[in-house]
């Protein structure tokens, strides 16, 4: 069975980091915002998961690591979803123009 | 040795009378504080006299010698084995003697304010702030270390300001205050430094072992003549500013000028503070290091006998022109310190030592004691009666105040010096030592001594005779123009007992002070001295004091223009007298035209420009650079994204240059 080549998977995983970056910033919506940091990190675990299997493959700490992240967005998820229900309550809009008061 | 313990509590009982009145006197204790601080005050009393009686009679005379006790000691603070700050009790004839003096005036003080006080809105405070000045004043004679009594010195300092400004809301009151506070502060410099240079050099701060090392051929005192400074030994240098120091407190010439105006506190406080006992404290001060004064040849002393024959003298021309009844005892005070300074002052200059002027100067400061408590609390009675303080405004009061007019001529002709009243005595002892010493100083105090009598006189009789009979109504400047009018009727009597009953007792003293055997209690060595005859030697004084009561009675026995005749025949004399020789115009010109020009304008400037400006300046710097780069702060989240992925990636970019 012929493998992937790493070079395929890096570029999948790069385009899915920047695609996400595009989203984040161009993005106003929140919950836009939100997915295009889903985005990045899951191009991050992509690469760890083809790291660890092509680099090491007897071990699994990259997958282990992955699985963190994982763990961890699902966090980040349920807190920034916290935060735009509360933006919401506040300014009506989940727009992030719209909660502009913090600055000088 | 007997247990000396209990007399730690002559000064505590005081200060807990002061502690319980200031916290508990206003809300709580209001009509129970004069009591109270009177009270704690008797027993200091008697046990004072106690002490007294015990030390001079009983147990003092060892060998025939009246040596110095410490009855208590205890360490405060310690620099080295040799050298600490003791809080320690020292007991000799002129500790002793001072106790007595002060204890007894202030319990004199307490119960005449008993009446005199009564009804006031701070009863309590001014209790309270009696029984602190009673207090230091007894810690500061009762001190055996010389650091001790100048805390003592500087709390007999504040309690006397606390006294003066007493009606704070009257401006001259709290200007009276503050310049006592300064010109004696500014003395009390000098004393520091004075006791720095002193203990530096003795390598201690007790009193007795600094006497005894700085007064005889000690590897101490050879170190303490050959340094100089400005070509004055540092012994000379020491002993001078400590004698400035007491000369701050004892009002002498040219740091007088808190005194007439420190009248405005309560004439109680005037008779206690200003006249018997705190004033003092510069001819104690100088009485205790005494033996080291007299060591070098007595050049310090130069000093001390001109300043004390210079500030007697100006003092009773001065006291001539003034017509505040209250003024003219202050500076009939400052004359008298001048001659008790004098006194001291009066070391053999020609021929073999003499330590009369010692004993004398004690002698008559505790005559004086009496007598000017008692003007002080006369003064106070007829302020209280009359609600003046001007003489022009009183007179032929002898039948309204019979009394305190009896107790007024006692004190007059004990000041006078006629005999057998106390102060002859002392004076002649004064007069006698300074005929040994200095003619001219003897002609100068003798001089005095007949102005004296004429300006006490002139205000017997300004106050006493004079008009026919007159109730002074008007409302001018007195206490009692602060407080309620207490008893404004003419219906009720002279005073009230409390008022009377320490007249009477002072006027006691003052007959009888003089026939106290001075010279055998209290010498500069505590070997008892034969009494010495006075005999005709008393001539001259007594027959020019005579001369000085009956131009005085020519003058204003009666309403006439003879007075004023003589002023304009004296003129310009006048007018320099009137106007205090101008002293506080000089202090003025001083402070205001030179002080304030040279000195403090170009700080101010400094610290206008200068200090200010840097200051300034980094304000300035940080509000430019804020203003700046306020703008980052833009309020847009995927901004400081931007920012965040740029500083990644500028710290990416680092490293890789960095490490590859």
């Amino acid at each position: 069975m012929s493998q992937v080549p790493l070079n395929h998977i890096l570029v999948v995983s790069t385009a899915l980091f920047f695609i996400g970056m595009y989203g984040l910033f161009t993005r106003r919506n929140m919950i836009t915002m939100l997915m295009s940091v889903e985005l990045i990190l899951n191009s991050v675990n992509i690469n760890f998961v083809a790291f660890n299997k092509y680099l090491y493959p007897d071990k699994l700490e990259g997958v282990f690591f992955t699985l963190f992240i994982i763990a961890i967005a699902a966090a980040e998820a349920a807190v920034a979803i916290a935060i735009i229900i509360n933006l919401y309550r506040n300014f009506h809009s989940i727009d992030v123009e719209d909660a502009g008061e913090m600055k000088f | 040795m007997p247990n000396h313990a209990y007399i730690a509590l002559i000064p505590l009982l005081p200060l807990a009378a002061f502690v319980v009145l200031g916290l508990f006197g206003r809300k709580y204790l209001r009509g129970l504080s004069g009591g109270i601080g009177t009270f704690a005050v008797l027993i200091s009393t008697g046990l004072s006299l106690w002490v007294a009686y015990r030390y001079f009679f009983v147990e003092g005379a060892v060998t025939g010698a009246y040596n110095p006790v410490i009855a208590l000691k205890a360490t405060w603070l310690s620099f080295s084995p040799g050298l600490s700050i003791d809080m320690s009790i020292i007991l000799d004839p002129i500790s002793v003697m001072m106790i007595v003096v002060v204890s007894f005036v202030s319990l004199m003080v307490h119960i005449f304010s008993l009446g005199y006080m009564k009804g006031e809105a701070r009863y309590g405070t001014y209790y309270a702030f009696l029984g602190l000045f009673t207090f230091s004043m007894l810690g500061l004679v009762l001190s055996g270390n010389i650091f001790e009594i100048y805390i003592f010195w500087e709390l007999v300092g504040c309690s006397s300001y606390l006294l003066i400004g007493y009606y704070f809301d009257r401006p001259s009151a709290v200007a009276a205050a503050k310049k006592a506070f300064i010109v004696t502060r500014l003395a009390d410099l000098g004393f520091l430094v004075g006791i720095l240079i002193l203990s530096f050099h003795a390598e201690t701060l007790d009193f007795g072992t600094l006497i005894q090392r700085l007064s005889g051929p000690t590897p101490q005192m050879v170190g303490i003549t050959t340094a100089s400074f400005l070509g004055i030994s540092a012994l000379s240098w020491g002993l001078f500013l400590v004698f400035v120091g007491g000369a701050g407190k004892s009002a002498l010439f040219p740091l007088h000028i808190w005194l007439p105006d420190a009248m405005e506190g309560p004439t109680p406080v005037s008779a206690l503070i200003h006249a018997a006992t705190m004033v003092v404290a510069g001819v104690y001060l100088v009485a205790r290091l005494y033996p080291v004064y007299m060591f070098p040849g007595g050049a310090v002393l130069h000093v001390v006998l001109y300043a004390g024959a210079l500030s007697a003298l100006l003092a009773a021309i001065i006291a001539c022109t003034q017509t505040d009844i209250k003024r003219v005892l202050a500076y009939s005070t400052m004359s008298q310190i001048g001659y008790m300074m004098l006194a001291l002052g009066t070391l053999h200059y020609k021929g073999e030592a003499t330590t009369l002027g010692f004993t004398a100067s004690m002698f008559h400061l505790f005559t004086h004691a009496f007598f000017k408590a008692l003007l002080f609390l006369c003064a106070g009675v007829i302020i209280h009666r009359v609600h003046s303080n001007e003489m022009r405004d009183v007179g032929g009061l002898r039948k309204l105040l019979p009394l305190t007019h009896i107790c007024f001529l006692i004190a007059c002709l004990a000041i006078a010096g006629i005999p057998p009243f106390s102060g002859f005595f002392s004076k002649e002892d004064i007069l006698l030592s300074a005929w040994h010493a200095d003619k001219l100083v003897y002609g100068v105090a003798l001089f005095t001594s007949g102005l004296t009598a004429f300006y006490m006189f002139r205000l017997y009789f300004s106050i006493f005779w004079r008009k026919p009979m007159l109730v002074g109504g008007g409302v001018h400047s007195g206490d009692a123009g602060a407080g309620p009018l207490r008893d404004g009727g003419d219906a009720h009597g002279e005073a009230p007992f409390t008022m009377k009953l320490p007249l009477v007792i002072l006027a006691l003293g003052a007959l009888l002070a003089g026939f106290v055997p001075f010279s055998r209690l209290v010498t500069y060595d505590g070997t008892p001295q034969p009494d010495h005859s006075i005999g005709f030697f008393a001539g001259a004084p007594v027959a020019l004091a005579l001369i000085g009561i009956f131009i005085a009675r020519y003058l204003y026995f009666k309403e006439s223009d003879r007075p004023g005749r003589v002023a304009a025949g004296l003129g310009d004399l006048y007018k320099t007298a009137y106007h205090k020789f101008y002293i506080d115009e000089v202090y003025l010109f001083v402070t205001k035209k030179i002080i304030f020009n040279l000195i403090g304008r170009p700080a101010a400037w400094i610290d206008r420009n200068i200090v200010d400006g840097l200051m300034n300046l980094l304000a300035t710097v940080t509000a430019r650079i804020s203003a700046a780069i306020k703008g980052l702060q833009s309020g847009r989240v995927q901004d400081y994204a931007l920012y965040f992925f740029a500083g990644i990636a500028g710290l990416t970019v680092l490293f890789i240059y960095l490490y590859t």
